[in-house]
């Protein structure tokens, strides 16, 4: 499929601050694409630089094909979904869905029609004459939906829609989303900062920080292989651990030294030499524990281990270990838990095991994104996040 | 929502009505009437005895005989309010409403482009802004209107200025002309447009005119279906804070129009002042009056009506 919406080495600067820093990008028709990062890292300003409402300093947009960098935003086949919805508190619910169709002077019958079809799309047919104050958050977010829409744009772009309500209805509307993707078939460009809503809606993922994109792909990919510390620490958890490649013997795997460490094995899907430095990234619920000892198989890396902390969260738990001087977090799944073996507590020696295809090592490391991790404290009045 | 329900059901309880009151003593909505009644009563006080109690003082001498003395004569009458019919009171009445419609059309237009800028400025900038607008408020309003007197003097800067530039000759008059009334009031009450309009537009999200030119509006058709509408009652306030004033104007019209620019306020002043006739005062201010408070209870009961909120029993999922 060709691209779509495409970004090519936009830059936009607001005073000292780099929002957009030199970004290419592409977005493919169809698509539900997300930008995700945490707040300032420029997912905002790309979304408005597509919008029209920013300029970018340097670069160029095109949208199918065309390049529109420079378009007044009413000049631009893109409707945007605002995080207040901004709907107009003077209209009723149905002047505020035709508003698009009126202002491009369509033929009232053909607007009401449309009107028509977007509250039965949105199941609103019976609050079109309410004013948008009268509304609940999910409902002005659907009335927002159905403004946009009826416009047909190109591309549909959403700025964080989903953050003003609450955690039921947030999941709710996660659902309805996906699919109105799924019956207009328009692309859509998604912008979060909260990942578990980019990972169960989008196609593909780009994660940004300090105004870069550090890694794009789909959920499964930028989960299972991220490419820096950042989009390993920023999505989900993680365990980062430092050392030095040894040698490559079968091109599949390398063996590692880490600082106090037996030899670890580690899939290698990178140029690597030996002799250089790298940090691996492991996530907790690739590693595994237990009292035992587990048995010795290929590709099998494991370490003895002290329990320091336990967390029992229901459906699983939490343990932080302290293998080889560092502090690692594992989570284990379990089936039954009275009936698996003794349950682990604090102080008690384990073991823990991970498969050397679960381990990854990173392009780039940057000790701040350690910060992301949530690392409960050792002792009371210590910083969350102290080492 | 819970006070509302209430409401709905009990209709909205008047502290004095209740058979109950004991009982009632402690029903907080109850309470909150008496509260509202007790602390408003310095002010009903306050509008009683300075413009409910003049205003009545006004309309009863309009219907007392004048003495030639420059008092009030005993007894009632109907004559003054008969010798209101006069083809020269309908000319200056003519003259007051559009001198007034028109100061008050120019305000707007001046205060809506004013409100929107100040309201958009940096938060550091708005206040410095909005010091400018009120700064002319510290001099008189007297020493403003007789500034503005020598101002358009033929000997005046504005005339010598415009003789300079070619646009008037030594024959045009720039005071003592309705034109001049008009330019002088806008001045004066520009300020009182450019408040309520920036107090509205500063409430006013400018995200909804984001959005608006997202959906397809050129940047003025946003701003006259989003943003007019979304500062309307500012824009009430604005029109009623001048048309209202404008209409009793009298130093204005006195000090920079001519004749030929008398207003009604003038005509008071001249009933008052030179014929000494009270009454007759009283009944062109009385007219004045009703003509001013008929229309504004009018539009605020169609407000009303029209604000008031729908009950709401309970909210869809």
């Amino acid at each position: 499929m060709p691209e779509f919406l495409e970004f090519r080495g936009v830059s936009k600067r607001f005073g000292t601050i780099q929002a957009v820093a030199d970004i290419s990008l592409e977005i493919k028709k169809g698509e539900f694409f997300s930008l995700l990062g945490p707040s300032g890292c420029g997912k905002t300003t790309m979304l408005r630089i597509a919008a029209g409402f920013e300029e970018p300093d340097a670069g160029r947009v095109f949208l199918d094909g065309r390049d529109i960098t420079g378009f007044p935003p009413n000049e631009r086949k893109v409707n945007t979904i605002f995080q207040s919805y901004a709907l107009f508190p003077h209209m009723t619910v149905r002047d505020n869905i035709a508003f698009g169709l009126a202002i491009a002077k369509r033929p009232k019958s053909e607007i009401r029609a449309e009107v028509e079809k977007m509250l039965r799309l949105i199941q609103m047919t019976d609050q079109a004459e309410k004013k948008p104050d009268l509304l609940s958050g999910g409902q002005k977010q659907r009335v927002a939906v159905a403004r946009a829409l009826i416009n047909k744009p190109d591309v549909l772009l959403l700025d964080e829609p989903l953050a003003a309500l609450d955690l039921k209805l947030r999941q709710r509307m996660l659902i309805e989303l996906d699919l109105i993707h799924d019956e207009v078939g328009i692309t859509f460009l998604y912008v979060t900062h909260d990942q578990a809503e980019a990972m169960s809606l989008s196609d593909r993922i780009a994660v940004m920080d300090s105004g870069r994109i550090e890694q794009v792909g789909t959920p499964a990919e930028i989960y299972e292989s991220p490419r820096t510390s950042f989009v390993a620490a920023f999505i989900g958890d993680t365990n980062f651990l430092e050392g030095r490649v040894l040698d490559c013997p079968d091109r599949e795997y390398c063996r590692l030294a880490i600082a106090g460490m037996p030899e670890i094995l580690c899939f290698n899907d990178k140029l690597i030499r030996p002799g250089q430095p790298i940090y691996l990234s492991i996530r907790p619920e690739k590693v595994h524990i237990s009292r035992e000892r587990p048995e010795e198989k290929p590709q099998r890396n494991y370490l003895p281990a002290v329990v320091e902390d336990v967390i029992y969260l229901g459906s699983n738990t939490k343990y932080w270990v302290r293998a080889a001087g560092y502090r690692i977090q594992v989570v284990r799944q379990h089936a039954r838990y009275f009936l698996d073996e003794k349950p682990l507590r604090w102080k008690d020696d384990a073991w823990i095991w991970w498969h050397a295809d679960d381990g990854f090592m990173l392009e780039h490391f940057r000790k701040a994104d350690e910060g992301l991790l949530a690392v409960p404290p050792q002792k009371v009045g210590e910083p969350l996040n102290g080492k | 929502m819970g006070s509302n329900l209430r409401n709905a059901r009990f209709g909205s309880p008047s502290p004095f009505s209740s058979k109950k009151l004991a009982l009632r003593r402690f029903d907080p909505i109850f309470r909150r009437r008496l509260q509202e009644w007790l602390t408003s009563l310095p002010t009903l006080f306050w509008l009683t005895l300075f413009i409910v109690i003049p205003t009545l003082l006004v309309f009863a001498v309009a219907f007392r005989p004048a003495n030639p003395y420059g008092g009030i004569g005993p007894g009632w009458t109907l004559e003054t309010i008969r010798s209101l019919w006069n083809p020269g009171y309908l000319v200056i009445a003519w003259r007051t409403v559009w001198i007034s419609l028109l100061t008050t059309a120019l305000c707007i237009l001046f205060a809506i482009p004013t409100g929107y800028f100040i309201a958009r400025a940096p938060e550091r900038w708005r206040n410095r802004l909005l010091m400018l607008v009120i700064v002319p408020f510290w001099t008189s309003f007297l020493v403003r209107v007789f500034a503005w007197k020598s101002l358009l003097h033929p000997e005046g800067l504005i005339k010598k200025v415009l003789e300079a530039v070619g646009l008037a000759g030594p024959q045009t008059t720039l005071l003592y002309h309705p034109a001049a009334v008009v330019l002088v009031m806008v001045y004066t009450f520009l300020p009182f447009t450019i408040l309520p309009i920036y107090a509205a537009s500063e409430k006013f999200d400018f995200r909804l005119l984001e959005a608006a030119r997202d959906l397809g509006a050129r940047p003025f058709q946003a701003f006259r279906k989003i943003f007019l509408p979304g500062i309307r009652r500012g824009l009430l306030t604005a029109v009623l804070v001048v048309f209202i004033p404008a209409l009793g104007s009298y130093i204005i019209p006195d000090l920079v129009g001519g004749p030929a620019s008398e207003m009604l306020g003038n005509k008071i002043a001249q009933r008052v002042f030179v014929d000494r006739n009270l009454p007759h005062a009283a009944a062109l201010s009385a007219v004045l009056i009703l003509a001013v408070l008929a229309p504004l209870v009018a539009v605020l009961g169609l407000q009303r009506k029209k604000e008031k909120p729908d009950i709401i029993i309970g909210e869809a999922p």
